[in-house]
């Protein structure tokens, strides 16, 4: 398809902007102005629409398919979230009005949503305070282990520079500890896919800061020692990380603060629902148990006796700002929304179904797909396509096949301790009806793979492209159009 | 339950079919043992018409009605309505990240597009698919600078926003990273860019100024940009976006990395996020550069199609060495981006940039018309400028919020020399009337 | 003179100089070559020093010096065409050379015969 560089016209323009009603005079010498135009499109408005709405049907997206996609839990986005989003008291609201003299009384609505999701969310993950402010689920562990070093820090703790992170861990575990200055060791899974203990106990030093654990873990799968792991590390004055970017499975039924862990971020994007956006934008709240409290980055948001709220800044040992502001908070408020409407009774469905989906899936796929790591999963279920690489059907080929079959395809490749990993993450928004249509196509792709194996290795065949020449792409660069 | 379809029905046969007579069964087999919490803190659930009248009446309670003179970054922009149509298309909104790219062309194409308007404005050859914010880009500029010359201090203007430059402070705490902030003189708002070329040592891994800069200020930078590159660093600029639409661009000056608040490209304020960081580079840095990057590429068949690519950079693949944690970018807000640079058009983003420039001139002729009211240095602004109060402007700030007008920013929150100083924005969006009636009013505050 | 490293380098001594480069087995598994990084000349090198990276789609490799010595030479073909590594690995697809040489430093690493034998040891079935 056209960039929409090449549509339109020269001279066509399509915006409607208000007259000039001062005198058309600046203060720029003609010196620091650009000296041509920047080329930007010349289309009118229907074209323009037009354009990003044949840009859109080459999409898949959860409002028109199922999305399997393995750890990123794409759940229903409600349509409320979107609406009260745009409302205008809260998206035209300019962040620094409420630093201004008397303009905090005027963004009392705001700084209450702010409040209010970071208290249920504290009540959620059972930890004394969560801050809202990480952009996303990668800046929230950045946080997370910010935290982690400033804790050591004012202790007087200097040698703890190790972070311990195991070998099925997300790739941003290590770069987020990197990034806080963090020397990482990884630590082996056992046979069952957990975290080896003995490895562990063996690492376990006083040069280690924290551990860094997904729970449930990224085989999907809930480590029956975690308690026992973050005893391990307190012993060794350490602290434990949970990157809860599977929190969907345990939402409502389990807080990781109860556990044992110190420290853990959410994604709003996945658990409640917001809008992935294509690749973000995210969010990525953290939670800490009392101990981490004061090194939290400023502001706060705090209720004042009278029942109104203010931001605080001064905390003498905070990180400091991780953020511009006070978070992504068009993100903040779809949470709240949500979690407003599903309220006690329905949170506790969420984890329940999508744990029982993703079981259901597990049980009807098992005859036809082996498994490295088996047993009950949580809420996603990982398999191997390691029977179909025999007849040369990879994990990718049946990823291209499911798109030709109109479903999104799960994770693959991922966690990487797995061959040839297909991982499936229903969650709880879909029907039993669709989760069985999903069952049937895996079925058939899986029958397809064993009989005739080149059906399945020339997908996708339906697609506005085909596969992708990505090796052409890395060597010969072509990332912009252009002047 | 809204969300979830299941019935009892659907339930228990898939309950039977995982060999399980309960969902509480089902927990102890998947190893969760532990009593359920109580939750005694959140809500019962209310209805969709329920949570909305009670985020109507907290939406109620911000004050959008007053004019707005802030700025400080963060620009109260004119949006064409089309791009929230746009921009809404589920296929976008409700999609993840591009992984399988033969079904998301669309994205990919649009962050495609996206990059090349980026490069376009600035001048550069080259833009990844976004950052979370102008903050982080900068933050991340340092840290590519870092890693390309194997140096370890960064000088930076004090003329960049304050707000970066207490993130940058807050990354780099735990990193072996040497911040040296050129300050600059109260009374003035230019960068002190001598001072800032006598920072530079053989130490230095990138010298970081603001286009324009905090106090609205435009400078040249091209001698500087070529003596810092004399001195074997890298020369970064965090630009406005929507002034380059009548500006100079970073990239005729010879910037090696320009990044920026891409929040003022059609996105709205929401009280400080989600917005968008953009990072343009050089093209013989591209392979230190970090977060996601589309390319156009062929398929099997020789037609044209579009990948993520340079992945080898990334957290999944170099883990602990990557370029960056970030994982995705702020593909929406870059897709909104896009999105009004296609509405506002070529035409209309040089009719913007007039429109504010000449608005914000005109702001400034008649506030310092007031009595008692002085200009804060000489040289040439885009649409934010610095005058001087006859007292505290932050306490000035706080009566004219009562007269309805966000006046403008008091710079003696984060530059104690400048107590008395007010950094003023004006948009498109500001109409003749608005602005004298600002000037009255700011009048009346001072003498009345 | 050639030798060979756990971490899958060849190293071949002409003269006084010492050719490096990426095993056939590490090509492979590499897959296509998109991007080829090396210390620049004149770097002074010890033992499991990092030489440089190779990029492919999917992964990134460093490559650590099997001896020490100095940086001689790169192999500038490389820069528009990496692929050379993919298709001729242990000649045209050298990655650089170095100077400043100790013989005795080769005695550490293996011969043809035991790298071959290594690899059968160690060999897992191939990630796609």
């Amino acid at each position: 398809m056209e960039l929409i560089y090449s549509k339109g016209k020269s001279g066509r323009h399509g915006s409607s902007l208000p007259k000039l009603d001062v005198p058309d005079a600046n203060s720029i010498p003609d010196s620091l102005k650009r000296k041509k135009a920047a080329q930007m499109p010349e289309v009118s408005e229907l074209e323009a629409v037009r354009h990003f709405t044949l840009l859109s049907r080459k999409n898949m997206g959860i409002d028109s398919t199922f999305y399997p996609l393995g750890s990123c839990t794409m759940k229903y986005n409600p349509k409320v979230n979107e609406k009260i989003a745009a409302m205008p008291g809260f998206a035209d609201l300019h962040p620094l009005l409420p630093q201004l003299r008397r303009g905090g009384a005027l963004t009392q609505g705001a700084l209450a949503v702010i409040y209010e999701t970071e208290r249920m969310l504290s009540e959620l993950l059972g930890f004394s305070q969560t801050t809202m402010q990480p952009l996303a689920g990668a800046h929230g562990e950045l946080t997370g282990v910010m935290l982690i070093a400033a804790y050591h820090k004012a202790h007087g703790d200097k040698k703890r520079k190790i972070m311990l992170i195991p070998d099925a861990a997300h790739g941003t575990n290590p770069a987020s500890a990197a990034m806080a200055g963090f020397d990482t060791v990884t630590i082996p899974s056992d046979p069952d896919g957990n975290v080896d203990l003995d490895a562990l106990k063996k690492e376990l030093n006083e040069n280690v800061a924290g551990i860094m654990l997904t729970c449930p873990n990224t085989l999907g799968m809930f480590d029956k020692n975690v308690k026992e792991i973050c005893d391990l590390v307190h012993k060794a004055g350490a602290l434990a990380y949970c990157d809860g970017a599977n929190f969907n499975a345990i939402i409502g039924r389990l807080r990781p603060g109860d556990i044992g862990f110190d420290v853990m971020h959410v994604n709003l994007h996945k658990t409640f629902s917001t809008p992935h956006g294509a690749g973000g934008p995210g969010s990525g709240p953290v939670g800490v148990c009392e101990k981490l409290v004061p090194y939290l980055p400023v502001s706060c948001v705090v209720k004042r006796s009278d029942g109104t709220y203010a931001l605080e800044y001064h905390h003498k040992e905070s990180i400091g700002y991780i953020a511009p502001f006070y978070g992504n908070f068009g993100i903040i408020l779809r949470a709240y929304a949500y979690l407003l409407v599903l309220g006690r009774e329905g949170i506790v469905k969420v984890s329940e179904n999508a744990v029982l989906n993703a079981n259901y899936i597990r049980v009807k796929l098992l005859p036809y797909y082996d498994q490295q790591y088996p047993g009950y999963c949580m809420h996603e279920c990982v398999f191997s396509a390691t029977r179909q690489t025999e007849k040369g059907v990879h994990a990718l080929d049946i990823a291209k096949a499911l798109i030709d079959r109109g479903i999104h395809p799960p994770t693959i490749y991922f966690p990487l301790i797995v061959k040839e990993a297909i991982m499936i993450e229903p969650t709880e928004t879909e029907s039993k009806e669709d989760i069985d249509k999903f069952i049937q196509v895996m079925i058939d792709i899986a029958k397809l793979a064993d009989s005739n194996p080149d059906a399945i290795t020339v997908c996708p065949l339906t697609t506005p492209v085909k596969r992708l020449d990505e090796t052409q792409a890395a060597r010969k660069l072509d990332l912009a159009s252009l002047e | 339950m809204p969300y979830i379809p299941n019935t009892d029905a659907d339930r228990k046969e898939m309950l039977e079919a995982a060999d399980c007579k309960s969902i509480a069964e089902l927990w102890q087999k998947a190893q969760i043992r532990t009593a359920p919490p109580a939750l005694e803190h959140i809500p019962a659930g209310m209805s969709e018409y329920e949570v909305t009248r009670h985020l109507s009446s907290l939406a109620s309670q911000n004050a959008i009605h007053l004019v707005n003179f802030v700025g400080s970054g963060y620009y109260d922009h004119l949006i064409p309505a089309a791009v929230g149509t746009m921009v809404g298309r589920s296929e976008f909104y409700t999609a993840y990240t591009p992984y399988q790219p033969e079904a998301s062309q669309g994205t990919l194409q649009a962050i495609y597009e996206y990059q090349s308007a980026i490069c376009r404005l600035t001048s550069m050859p080259m833009s990844n698919a976004s950052l979370y914010d102008g903050g982080t880009a900068l933050f991340e500029a340092i840290m590519m600078a870092v890693r390309i010359t194997n140096r370890r201090q960064a000088v930076i203007s004090g003329a960049v926003s304050p707000i970066f430059r207490e993130m940058i402070k807050c990354y780099s705490s735990n990193l072996d990273i040497e911040l040296v902030v050129v300050p600059v003189n109260a009374s003035k708002t230019d960068s002190s860019q001598d001072a800032l070329v006598e920072a530079v040592s053989d130490k230095t891994a990138c010298v970081i100024v603001q286009y324009p800069n905090v106090f609205g200020t435009v400078e040249e930078w091209s001698e500087t940009v070529e003596k810092v590159h004399a001195k074997k660093a890298i020369a970064v600029c965090s630009a406005y976006p929507i002034a380059l639409a009548m500006l100079k661009t970073p990239g005729e000056m010879g910037f090696d990395i320009v990044t920026g608040e891409g929040q003022s490209l059609g996105i709205p304020l929401s009280f400080g996020g989600p917005y968008l960081g953009f990072m343009a580079v050089r093209e013989k840095l591209v392979r230190k550069m970090p977060g996601r990057i589309v390319g156009r590429t062929v398929d099997l068949d020789g037609k044209p199609g579009f990948v993520l690519t340079l992945q080898a950079r990334e957290q999944h693949i170099r883990r602990e060495h990557a370029m960056s944690n970030i994982c995705s970018n702020e593909s929406l807000c870059a897709l909104t981006a896009l999105a009004y640079l296609t509405c506002i058009g070529k035409e209309g983003l040089l009719q913007v940039g007039n429109l504010c420039a000449a608005k914000a001139n005109f702001a400034r002729d008649l506030l310092l018309q007031i009595k008692g009211i002085e200009p804060v240095g000489e040289k040439a602004f885009f649409n934010e400028f610095v005058i001087k109060l006859p007292g505290d402007s932050s306490e000035i700030v706080g009566k004219m919020i009562d007269k309805g007008f966000a006046a403008g920013f008091p710079l003696g929150r984060y530059y104690h020399d400048r107590k008395n100083q007010l950094l003023v924005a004006v948009t498109e969006k500001r109409t003749r009337e608005e602005i004298k009636a600002f000037a009255n009013a700011m009048e009346a505050v001072l003498w009345s | 003179m050639k030798r060979y490293t756990k971490e899958h380098e060849w190293v071949e001594i002409k003269g006084t100089e010492a050719y490096i480069g990426v095993t056939a087995f590490a090509a492979k598994e590499l897959g296509d070559i998109t991007f080829v990084e090396m210390q620049p000349e004149g770097t002074d090198l010890i033992i499991g020093d990092v030489l440089g990276t190779i990029e492919s789609v999917k992964a990134a490799s460093d490559v650590y010096s099997p001896i020490s010595g100095t940086v001689a030479a790169i192999n500038t073909d490389l820069e528009e065409e990496p692929g050379i590594i993919n298709n001729s690995p242990e000649e045209k697809g050298w990655v650089c050379k170095l100077d400043n040489i100790d013989l005795v430093e080769l005695d550490e690493l293996m011969t043809k015969e035991q790298y071959d034998k290594y690899l059968k040891e160690t060999s897992t079935p191939s990630k796609k």
